[in-house]
């Protein structure tokens, strides 16, 4: 068996609007849009030089087939959530849901591109934070300073010290965190034991949509 | 008091507009008698507020005028300014309509010749040009208004202003015992035609209409074209005066959104394509537009009017629905977006940006005082259950005023064929 990527390109053929409309979650929306631009102009992260692609061009790309534009593109890991497009969109679509939608098909398929930075701050929130049922900032800020070695993680660190400082008085950042203390939620257990089942659930769902994928 | 004649047989038009006007006029015509009812202090409605007219960039006090003259040639409409339907009860062929009528405080003897206002000094604003100035508490509403009376306001009767104008009156025109009257008519058929009303530009707060004074409206922009609004028909910004020379037109500002409007408001395209040609008119080849779009409704015969307007060099298009409206230190709004064809990031300066606001119906949120079918956006639709009642004009939709005329008329044969009825009923 191929891996999923060729899998579902073969499955959708040439119909790469079905494929995003099946399986990324809220791709359903992408034909909506109007192609008016308010969502690419009200983007802060426009101003990003590794944006290379907008929402609103991505969702064209989507429409026009372009399955390796869309893939290849960093347009859809740049997304910071900030929500401007979202409740501006003239149509109602839920710009940022369906960014983020295509990022996580693009990841499940094997398509994320490598070494992309939002992709890592996600992954390593979700680690950190499912860890104990609450993020530990402290482990979350060493581990993203120090992903490019200890150097650069030393004089990164050394650049925030007064912003961490502040944090500490303020008592916005508990140092006893960098051990494995802190805060944490009541019933860590209980939370592995929620999000394992959640993991089955949603594990079985796109089992099944790559099962039915392409048929009518 | 004011006497109404009216029988079951009588067609009632609420609504003085262009619509209005012509259902009336279509109506009576055929013979029937009409009752036209305006609130405002004149007929007309918002045409007459307009500098020119599309496609053939006359102006609109032509198109009034013809009505006018009709309509003064007519006896079986009886108009009704300041008047407003508060109640309306019975069914098809049988109505009963409740109206209240304002206080004008000068009755027909009026000539409209002015010295009431020159013994009045306190201003109110100018609702005929969109509040952009102020006018005389006793005053006429336009040159052209029909009725061609002056109106008081309430604000200084009673007072020593009002006596003065009273005074002032070489003609005993000035009526200051006039008191809020309440009539009931009966009718067979009734039109509505209250049109339309500018949608409200504060609410699209990325545009900060209501922060940045050099961001205005497009009805604004059609009084402050006219030589007789508020600027003298000088292109001037409202922040400091200065010559707008550079004019940008933001399309869709609220239409064809779902957090705004829903429905595409059909002439703004053209509103705008027709603006550009008053910057034209007024600074030659130094008066630039640019105008932001999503795709330019120009419909059907209306294309030529677009075409020639595109090959304006004066002219400029961006495919792109703006973002954001800020300002710089100079107090020019700035546009922000992406332009679309190549997905471009652009924050261009302009010496004022015009927002072609949308059509929302005049009714929306004020009840019409009977059960009558309405649309998602609140305009006036046809209902079975109530068939003696008809949408006319903008009321029922946004149209410009070729194609409110045509929905008026078609309303006006409605209304004949029910009162048509009705009297071969009664033999
Ligand atoms: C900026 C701008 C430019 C435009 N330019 C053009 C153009 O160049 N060419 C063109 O064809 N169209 C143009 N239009 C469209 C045009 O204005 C409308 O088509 C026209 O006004 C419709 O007329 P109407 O009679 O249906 O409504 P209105 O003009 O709104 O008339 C309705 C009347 O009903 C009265 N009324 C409201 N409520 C009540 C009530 N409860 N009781 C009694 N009376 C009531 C109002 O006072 C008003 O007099 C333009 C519109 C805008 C906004
Ligand atoms: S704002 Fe909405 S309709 Fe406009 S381009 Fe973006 S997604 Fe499409
Ligand atoms: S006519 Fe043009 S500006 Fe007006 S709502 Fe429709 S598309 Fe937008």
């Amino acid at each position: 068996m191929s891996n999923l990527n060729e899998q579902m390109a073969d499955r959708y053929k040439n119909n790469f609007l079905k494929e995003i409309e099946e399986q990324a979650e809220m791709g359903e929306w992408v034909k909506m849009c109007m192609q008016c631009g308010l969502c690419s102009g009200s983007c802060p992260t426009h101003f990003h030089s590794g944006w290379d692609h907008p929402p609103q061009e991505i969702f064209m790309l989507i429409r026009a087939g372009k399955r390796e534009e869309v893939l290849n593109s960093q347009g859809m890991y740049m997304c910071t959530s900030c929500y401007n497009c979202y409740v501006r969109c003239p149509r109602k679509v839920p710009v940022t849901h369906v960014m983020h939608g295509i990022a996580e098909y693009a990841y499940r398929i094997g398509r994320a591109p490598k070494a992309q930075p939002t992709l890592h701050l996600s992954k390593t929130f979700w680690t950190n934070a499912t860890k104990y049922g609450r993020v530990n900032e402290v482990q979350l800020t060493q581990s993203l300073y120090f992903k490019d070695g200890i150097g650069s993680g030393i004089k990164k660190a050394m650049e925030m010290q007064k912003e961490a400082l502040g944090l500490v008085m303020a008592g916005r950042l508990n140092p006893m965190e960098a051990l494995g203390m802190g805060h944490k939620c009541k019933d860590v257990s209980g939370i592995h034991k929620m999000l394992a089942k959640a993991e089955e659930l949603e594990a079985k769902n796109k089992a099944a949509k790559a099962d039915t994928a392409g048929k009518e | 008091m004011t006497s109404v004649v009216a029988t079951n047989q009588t067609i009632l038009v609420v609504g003085g507009g262009i619509s209005g006007m012509t259902a009336a006029l279509e109506a009576a015509e055929t013979g029937k008698q009409v009752v036209l009812v305006e609130r405002n202090p004149y007929l007309g409605g918002r045409t007459v507020q307009l500098y020119r007219y599309f496609p053939k960039m006359c102006h609109p006090t032509c198109g009034l005028e013809i009505n006018l003259r009709r309509l003064k040639a007519n006896p079986r409409i009886q108009v009704l300014t300041m008047a407003e339907v508060t109640g309306i009860t019975g069914g098809k062929g049988n109505y009963s309509v409740s109206l209240k009528l304002k206080p004008r405080f000068v009755n027909e003897n009026c000539t409209a010749c002015g010295d009431c206002a020159q013994a009045v000094q306190t201003e109110i604003d100018d609702a005929y040009n969109y509040n952009l100035t102020k006018v005389k508490a006793a005053f006429l509403p336009s040159i052209f208004a029909y009725p061609q009376r002056y109106v008081i306001d309430p604000s200084i009767v009673g007072g020593a202003e009002g006596e003065a104008a009273k005074a002032a009156c070489k003609y005993n025109a000035v009526d200051l015992t006039m008191k809020e009257e309440t009539v009931t008519l009966n009718a067979g058929a009734i039109v509505w035609a209250t049109g339309w009303k500018p949608y409200d530009a504060e609410k699209i707060v990325y545009y900060g209409y209501d922060r940045f004074p050099n961001v205005v409206t497009n009805v604004e922009f059609e009084r402050m074209a006219d030589p007789r609004g508020p600027t003298g028909g000088k292109i001037l910004r409202p922040s400091d005066g200065k010559e707008a020379k550079n004019v940008a037109f933001i399309q869709c500002a609220g239409s064809r959104d779902e957090n705004h409007l829903r429905h595409c408001s059909r002439f703004c395209c053209m509103g705008s394509l027709k603006q550009t040609h008053y910057v034209q008119e007024a600074f030659g080849d130094e008066g630039k537009s640019t105008i932001y779009y999503i795709d330019i409704r120009a419909i059907d015969r209306f294309e030529d009017f677009y075409q020639k307007v595109k090959a304006n060099p004066n002219v400029s298009f961006v495919k792109s629905k703006v973002a954001r409206i800020t300002q710089d230190k100079d107090g020019n709004p700035v546009c922000n977006g992406v332009n679309t064809e190549g997905y471009l990031r652009y924050a261009t300066a302009h010496d004022l940006v015009v927002l072609a606001v949308g059509m929302e119906p005049e009714v929306k949120g004020v009840s019409i005082p009977a059960e009558v079918m309405s649309d998602s956006s609140g305009f006036v639709m046809a209902d079975p259950a109530n068939a003696g009642i008809f949408g006319a004009g903008c009321a029922t939709n946004a149209l410009d005023v070729n194609r409110a005329v045509q929905s008026a008329t078609a309303a006006a044969l409605r209304a004949i064929q029910v009162v048509n009825k009705v009297a071969r009923a009664e033999g």
